[in-house]
């Protein structure tokens, strides 16, 4: 607005109040509605969140059966948890005892305060289910191939940060089941000893001590550990994960958005009218720097023709599934309430004193030998799945779900094989026991190298380097070896959540557990 | 101009090193060296230079009416003690597998975590645990027993007193 001389001051200041608040919209917003390409695009990237996503996506990215929709659920659970978290933290007390009573004081007195707790609670495993999901997905179709090595390598931060938010909050309530649950961690962490004991070294040399003293603060759990644990569940675990998400979002544009099939233009056919032709308008923003940038953007190599923008397409979905996963917490929350024992009792164990479900296949390891089954074979499994898009490098199958020689057909298989095999070892080790009550003096290091999950760890192993050689195919391997993993942890989970109780033992089913 | 040509470069090649700047390269690589310092001190503080833990060592009197082989568990403690004609002495509770409380069983003491199974005195004969449940230093004063959960001693040592 030009102003003229014949307007007064004042009159200029009154106008510009009555058209502030509009002023303030353009300032903040500077595109207008959404409704053509170019204005869609706009929306987009004059957006700093909106901008990590690309302004045009790929008709086959959007096709459901390519994601399921899981990252955005696991992304969706943890806002989720964020939300009813910072709740939460308005009267929860880090303090032995005192967070005990907060925590019954939020389930029974609060307002809303036990289904802001149970949302927290059902959101945190809604989260565990589709991160371990969207994992497997990303396995199946072969998308952690190059050049989205790297984002496969985050994703494995992310399994582990979401994994420690879950033990870290696990203990919270200073209840029993969260105090005997902790103090089997820790000692988990403490567990190399078992190693370094049996070598006799670990006067020299005790990684296993040290471990547990940074994560308690002490040698019991305390109030220590209790602050830490609450300082890394509410402060550099969620601080972290937020940061390796933003690396994973925007690594996937940059690894030229998600993977696809080389003939998913022409699967797809001609895109429906509504969305022809590509860029009705002179696009606004061109790209000169793109000759200098190197790496791939969505349409390196294919054109535009089969994407889509972004506003709608892409956010509307990403809205489904937002709306789906909190629709499922609240269900979930308002079906069944968190739980909440006695307090924390430290001369008293639990018993069973089991830990959230998705550790228990590692409980179900660790009851044979602390050492192998708590930090030796999860450290293989996380450097094995690590190294899965470095040591399978073939093209293949990729953006296919089974992709790859023996496709669908060798997953059924290594499943069974999968699947017999932890069956054998369990029903083994729970029928006749294991070395130590057959030979009571038998060396703890060869129990610590030989029982039931280094057993099967290395039957799977077998297996799959069989599968490298019977298929010439380094791809056929990874898809036996991460069946098998699967199905090693599903069973394992199974068996640690429902067919152990009181003292580990076997039971068909927790009615028959004794009344003490 | 022209005769130049050959030697210009496009914005793309690399400078070549003589003209990088030296003491910029030297300041990076200091304050790189500096910030991983503070790091390394920073990493210092979480490891607590003095355990806050309660007291290892206590007192106890026994009852008179202790028989051999039945066990005294002073309150609070993760600890039993027995007496029989040979001696006094002092079994850890706490399991060698992941640190349990074990029970009192028909026979030696059991884990309810993991199931593992000890003896009388201490020795493993099922389950994880790798150890035997250690025993721990008794020493008597004044008719009274002074136990040190932080000493073990060798399986069999009694005190009289
Ligand atoms: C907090 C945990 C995680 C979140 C929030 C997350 C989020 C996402 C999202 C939103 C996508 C887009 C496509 C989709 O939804 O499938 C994606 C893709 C991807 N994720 Fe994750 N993710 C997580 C964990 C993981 C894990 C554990 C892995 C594997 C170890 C992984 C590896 C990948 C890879 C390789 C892609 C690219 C897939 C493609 O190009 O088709 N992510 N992630
Ligand atoms: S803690 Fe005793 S058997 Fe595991």
């Amino acid at each position: 607005m030009s102003s003229t001389t014949s307007k007064s001051a004042l009159g200029e200041f009154l106008g510009n109040l009555v058209r502030a608040p509009r002023a303030i919209y353009r300032a903040a917003f500077r595109t207008g509605a959404p409704t053509t390409d170019r204005s869609r695009s706009d929306f987009v990237f004059g957006n700093v969140f909106l901008h990590l996503h690309p302004v045009r996506t790929h008709r086959w990215s959007l096709r459901w059966t390519t994601t399921l929709g899981l990252g955005i659920a696991a992304t969706a659970a943890f806002l989720l948890t964020l939300v009813t978290g910072v709740l939460l933290m308005f009267y929860y007390k880090p303090f032995p005892e005192a967070a005990y009573e907060s925590i019954k004081d939020i389930h029974f007195v609060v307002p809303t305060g036990r289904f802001i707790r149970n949302i927290h609670r059902w959101a945190a495993n809604v989260m565990v289910v589709a991160v371990l999901a969207h994992m497997v997905r990303v396995f199946f179709t072969a998308s952690y191939r190059a050049p989205r090595e790297f984002n496969w390598l985050i994703g494995m931060g992310l399994l582990v940060v979401t994994l420690g938010l879950s033990f870290t909050g696990y203990l919270l309530p200073w209840d029993q089941l969260a105090y005997w649950a902790t103090t089997i961690g820790a000692n988990i962490a403490q567990s190399p000893r078992e190693l370094t004991d049996s070598l006799g070294i670990t006067e020299q040399f005790d990684p296993g001590g040290l471990q547990k003293q940074l994560l308690l603060g002490s040698d019991t759990v305390g109030a220590e550990s209790l602050i830490r644990f609450y300082l890394l569940h509410v402060m550099i675990l969620p601080l972290a994960l937020a940061a390796l998400m933003a690396v994973h979002f925007w690594r996937i544009r940059k690894d030229g958005g998600l993977n696809r099939p080389e003939d998913a233009d022409a699967r797809l056919g001609p895109a429906p009218d509504a969305t022809y032709p590509v860029f009705t308008e002179a696009p606004k923003k061109t790209y000169h720097l793109a000759a200098i940038v190197q790496g791939r953007t969505p349409a390196v190599r294919r054109g535009p023709e089969n994407t889509v923008p972004s506003m709608p397409h892409l956010f509307y979905a990403e809205l489904g599934v937002l709306m789906v996963t909190v629709l499922i917490c609240v269900g979930l929350s308002l079906l069944a309430n968190a739980p909440l024992k006695e307090l924390a009792n430290p001369s008293v164990p639990e018993n069973p004193a089991k830990a959230p479900w998705y550790f228990l296949g590692l409980q179900e390891l660790v009851s044979f030998s602390a050492f192998m089954g708590g930090v030796g074979i999860p450290a293989i499994v996380v450097v094995g799945l690590g190294l899965i898009p470095f040591l399978d490098r073939e093209g293949a199958g990729s953006g296919d779900w089974f992709g790859g020689p023996g496709g669908a057909r060798l997953v059924v298989w290594s499943a069974i094989v999968g699947l017999a095999a932890v069956l054998a070892v369990e029903a083994f080790a729970i029928q006749f026991g294991w070395i130590r009550q057959w030979f009571p003096h038998a060396p703890q290091l060869l129990i610590t190298l030989v029982n039931p999950g280094t057993v099967l760890t290395a039957m799977y192993a077998a297996y799959s380097i069989w599968l490298v050689k019977w298929h010439n195919s380094t791809r056929a391997g990874a898809l036996g070896l991460f069946t098998c993993f699967l199905c090693g942890f599903v069973v394992l989970t199974i068996i640690g959540t429902h067919f152990r109780g009181p003292n580990w033992e076997f039971y068909w089913s927790p009615a028959q557990w004794p009344t003490h | 101009m022209s005769e130049t040509s050959s030697l210009v470069r496009s914005r793309l090649d690399p400078e070549p090193v003589p003209r990088r700047d030296f003491l910029g390269l030297a300041s990076m690589g200091a304050a790189g060296a500096a910030m991983l310092f503070a790091l390394v001190g920073m990493l210092r503080l979480p490891k607590a230079a003095v355990v806050a833990s309660p007291s290892k060592k206590f007192t106890v009197q026994l009852p008179d009416s202790l028989a051999p082989g039945k066990a005294h568990i002073p309150a609070g403690r993760s600890v039993a003690l027995f007496r029989d004609e040979k001696g006094v002495y002092a079994i850890s509770l706490v399991c060698t597998h992941l640190g349990c409380i074990v029970k009192e069983a028909a026979e030696g003491f059991e884990c309810p975590c993991h199931g593992s199974k000890f003896t009388a005195d201490g020795t493993v004969t099922k389950g994880p645990a790798p150890t035997a449940l250690p025993w721990l230093k008794v020493t008597p004063r004044d008719g009274e027993f002074v136990v040190d959960e932080d000493t073990t001693v060798p399986q069999g040592a009694k005190v009289t007193g």
